[in-house]
């Protein structure tokens, strides 16, 4: 087990000294009021430089990231990034200042007005604004979108309804654009049926948001329907298209009726996620809605790229400059290696994965919606001696980062597992193996579950505790 | 378990009837469900719902749930108590963990509403799923 570091200011000693500065050419005392003036810091850490840094080794080698290990965090597209993306997204040549007159960038501008063109040949929507810096930021933005629209039309609704297997974040999205929220169960085939859509279909109805695939990793089958059904009422049709890495090359959600959607480049195309960003989630639109996108649009007049910031209809801006700029880059050289012919194995192989899992593991686990899988499975803990949290515990044990735990809310216990196409077969056979002997303890020692995990350098948290009473600042005689 | 002397909805919630006036609170099986509360968002006294709008929302470690009104009325009274210990909602659910009182608009929404004995039959029907 490794320890925990000790936290820097346990290692201070009075009187040791990191960094030496030099003396200030100009005394404090001749331009800094003496008011101003700090005479020391209290509770400074005082540690030497190697102290410093051997401390910070220290916490950076508790880091698990997909780098070191399998990461199956369902609806999450941990997938693994190729490093030459990163190596580009670093490259001099594209770092370039905010304010820089478009003369002299135009090849990044060149880069987005690429990356747009990718982006609409692959979902077949009209155009894309590349501003939005997460998904759920896309979010709001295409319910902007859809808002200005109709209003525009002289037709303000002021509901949208969305499926239980949606995103957790659809709901505040459409929320925080003004909408009311409806809620439509999913049938027992675990998608949205034709016939609960149109219970809810009221003249009010702005918009549906639908996770396509949904958070059970299903297909939602009838959305040709859905649109035709929500057209005909004036309304619109939102896809959450975080999970396009399960249609990349093989799906358009444009030609199944789709009218806006926005897309993670930080999952789909490789710009490695969590930990806060920077992300990037573009919104695609129908043609009858390219009026209403964010400024700045590029637009390439002759052999030259223009920035355009005066679309009349447009809902304006909503990002500072022009978004992630070094996602987009990412996002484009992925693209560019992987080239039109191959973008479908993505999708191929993350569809595949995740089915393997599935029939490895459905004679162990509960499969409550059986309608076929594409790139991830969702189990429940039915039937199980421990907790789904038990076993996602356990998982720490043997180096493997759990899956995504109690999402979505309509399974009970869910573990949600999305192994992405960039793990091999040997990679998942183990996976599998680690979960045969965690559900063999389970049954033969379930205690040893319940204290899991023990191998780490934190044990099991407290997490109610933490959440009631949480302790936000160390203070000194504290121990952690 | 479910207690007698109470009405059911089919989301958990728990009603007493005291009047014009009906205490809702989740109940023993719900706050299980949700586990360890964190949290109680309260509804403003004085708030105007209809049946079945988002009254309050319970924040537990697990996940973060509406409570919905199950009649149609005006909240009259919330339980501040919960501001301090929310843990209230895991530990006396069916007392001291109520969650607001509502005065009703529409008596006849009653009707709508389950008995202990129904209830506790409606969650059979959910375990055998």
């Amino acid at each position: 087990m490794t320890a925990l570091p000790k936290l820097i200011f346990e290692l201070s000693r009075e009187g040791k000294i990191g960094c030496g500065l030099n003396e200030a050419d100009v005394p404090a005392e001749a331009v800094i009021d003496a008011s101003f003036r700090r005479t020391g810091i209290s509770d400074f850490p005082e540690v030497s430089e190697v102290e410093i840094v051997r401390h910070y080794m220290a916490l950076a080698r508790l880091n698990y990231s997909v780098d070191a290990g399998f990461y199956p965090l369902g609806s999450c597209t941990m997938k693994y990034n190729p490093k030459i993306n990163e190596k580009l997204a670093a490259a001099d040549e594209l770092q370039a200042h905010p304010y820089a007159p478009h003369d002299l960038v135009q090849g990044n501008l060149e880069i987005m007005a690429r990356l747009e063109e990718w982006l609409v040949a692959l979902t077949g929507l009209a155009g894309f604004t590349l501003t939005p810096a997460a998904g759920a930021h896309g979010e709001f933005t295409g319910m902007l979108i859809i808002r200005k629209y109709l209003q525009e039309k002289g037709d303000a609704r002021k509901v949208v309804l969305i499926p239980d297997s949606a995103h957790g974040t659809n709901p505040a999205s459409a929320h925080f654009a003004g909408y009311e929220i409806r809620e439509i169960p999913s049938n027992a085939q675990g998608i949205i049926g034709i016939e609960e859509l149109r219970a809810h279909l009221k003249p009010d109805v702005a918009a549906l948001m639908m996770t396509n695939p949904n958070t059970l990793g299903i297909f939602e089958s009838n959305i040709s329907a859905i649109a035709e059904a929500l057209h005909a009422n004036g309304s619109l049709l939102y896809m959450d298209g975080a999970n396009l890495n399960a249609l990349l090359g093989i799906v358009r959600p444009g030609d199944l009726g789709v009218d806006v959607m926005h897309i993670n480049l930080h999952k789909t195309f490789a710009t490695p996620h969590g930990g806060g960003g920077p992300g990037s989630g573009p919104v695609g639109v129908a043609a009858h809605l390219l009026p209403f996108l964010p400024v700045p649009r590029i637009k390439k007049s002759k052999d030259r790229y223009e920035v355009v910031y005066d679309d009349p209809c447009s809902i304006g801006r909503v990002k500072n400059f022009y978004g992630q700029f070094l996602v987009m880059v990412r996002a484009l050289a992925y693209l560019l290696a992987l080239g039109r012919e191959n973008v479908r194995r993505v999708a191929e192989d993350a569809v595949l994965n995740a089915n393997y899992l599935r029939k490895r593991l459905e004679g162990s686990l509960d499969l409550p919606y059986p309608a076929s899988s594409l790139h991830e499975v969702v189990f429940s803990d039915k039937d199980l001696p421990v907790k789904t949290l038990d076993i996602a515990k356990r998982l720490l044990d043997y180096g493997i980062h759990p899956f995504t735990i109690y999402f979505p809310l309509i399974v009970h216990g869910a573990m949600m597992i999305e192994p992405t196409e960039t793990e091999s077969k040997e990679t998942l056979d183990e996976f599998v193996s680690v979960m045969g002997t965690i559900l063999r303890e389970a049954r033969e020692n379930p205690e040893l579950l319940r204290q899991a995990p023990v191998q780490t350098p934190v044990r099991r948290l407290d997490e109610t505790l933490a959440a009631r009473k949480p302790v936000l600042k160390w203070s000194r005689g504290e121990s952690i | 378990m479910a207690q007698e002397n109470l009405l059911y909805s089919k989301d958990h919630e728990w009603l007493r009837v005291e009047g014009g006036t009906v205490v809702v609170g989740v109940t023993d099986y719900a706050q299980h469900e949700l586990g360890d509360v964190v949290y109680v968002d309260l509804p403003a006294v004085g708030k105007e719902l209809k049946k079945g709008d988002p009254a309050a929302n319970i924040e537990s470690v697990k996940a973060v749930s509406d409570v919905y009104a199950p009649v149609s009325g005006k909240i009259t009274e919330v339980n501040l108590n919960l501001n301090n210990t929310p843990e209230l909602v895991n530990q006396e659910p069916f007392a001291g963990g109520w969650i607001f009182k509502i005065s009703m608009t529409q008596a006849s929404e009653l009707q709508e509403l389950m008995d202990a004995k129904k209830y506790e039959e409606y969650l059979k029907g959910i375990a055998g799923e």
